[in-house]
């Protein structure tokens, strides 16, 4: 038991570390321009590597990820609120799943 | 009240990333029950790391017996991207955000919460918005740890499958309608994503490990933008 406790706080130390640290300490510092146009990017920037490829084995086959992607993709155009899009991507894989896969 | 206004702005953005949530904490409590490690390992992945694919990998070396310093390296590795996000939070955040609460919103960084916050906000972040957002997040992903530990086989596996698409839907949900209305976002985020694919698809690069092919691709992307892109300095992201 201690043996997972250990190792689990030592988990719990190196993933919080990354967190705190640079919102701490650059919070109210003034960076260069450049810089901060290069951190005002990273949401944007991480989005697509979070999306792309991982999107395809979110469901267990690509093809009813496809089918759920379609549907997200056209309630975001609709500019439709977030948890409609959301919704709507679950149902669209899960009529798949159940109809006709 | 200010403060409360923020809250429960940052508890209702929040409602996406926990419907996204539910189920790959119940996978994760199923997972580990399955791997026959204790119940309290999973509880407290849960509450103390509090970060998705690094406690798959934790159990998953868990069972093959892999050296502990071998799992805290990888878990650091996997959740070193979060540094780049609190990195760019701390400069969406109020400038003179409380000190006291920084050190306890940035233990809720993840992937999802980090994105919410930076795409919905439109003028500078709240550190108690951040507070709201963390904990409805945090809430959903240590009752599905628990629900999947304990409620042996939870939803119907049909429907589990149909709930993986819900982070990404939220990810497209966020993106789709930025990068609709900007070029730089658009280009940066396509250039992220082809990036992350060549890493994952091209045989050379098989030995990077997830957090750091995500970290590549982000960072080469974003720099990428601040190059074509800088007078969009002030820009709010």
């Amino acid at each position: 038991m201690l043996k997972y406790i250990v190792l689990i706080a030592a988990m719990g130390l190196v993933t919080y570390l990354p967190r705190m640290l640079p919102i701490v300490f650059l919070n109210g510092v003034t960076l260069t321009a450049r810089l901060k146009t290069f951190l005002g990017f990273i949401p944007f920037a991480a989005l697509g590597a979070l999306i792309f490829p991982g999107v395809f084995s979110s469901t267990g086959d690509t093809v009813s990820a496809l089918y759920g992607l379609a549907a997200v993709i056209a309630l975001s155009m609709a500019k439709l609120n977030l948890i409609i899009v959301v919704t709507g991507g679950i149902a669209a894989v899960y009529l798949y799943q159940i109809l006709i896969l | 009240m200010k403060k409360s206004f923020e809250f429960k702005e940052g508890l209702k953005a929040g409602i996406p990333i926990a419907v996204g949530y539910l189920p790959i904490a119940i996978t994760f409590g199923l997972m580990t029950k399955a791997a026959g490690i204790p119940s309290y390992v999973g509880i407290l992945m849960s509450l103390v790391l509090y970060a998705g694919a690094s406690q798959f990998v934790g159990i998953n070396l868990l069972v093959l017996g892999a050296a502990s310093w071998e799992i805290v390296l990888t878990t650091f590795i996997l959740n070193l991207r979060h540094f780049l996000m609190s990195a760019s939070l701390s400069q969406s955040l109020k400038p003179d955000s409380s000190k006291t609460f920084l050190p306890l919103a940035s233990f809720g960084i993840t992937d999802e919460t980090f994105t919410v916050a930076s795409l919905n906000s439109k003028d500078k972040l709240d550190v108690y918005y951040l507070l709201g957002l963390n904990i409805i997040a945090y809430g959903a992903w240590n009752i599905g740890t628990w629900f999947g530990l304990f409620l042996a086989s939870g939803l119907p596996q049909s429907l589990k499958d149909s709930m993986g698409i819900a982070l990404y839907a939220m990810f497209l949900g966020l993106l789709i309608p930025s990068a609709a209305k900007s070029k730089s976002v658009l280009i940066i985020a396509l250039t992220a994503a082809a990036i992350h694919a060549l890493i994952k698809w091209l045989p050379m690069f098989n030995a990077l490990s997830a957090g750091w092919s995500i970290i590549i691709s982000t960072i080469i992307a974003a720099a990428l933008g601040a190059y074509l892109y800088p007078q969009e300095e002030n820009q709010d992201a």
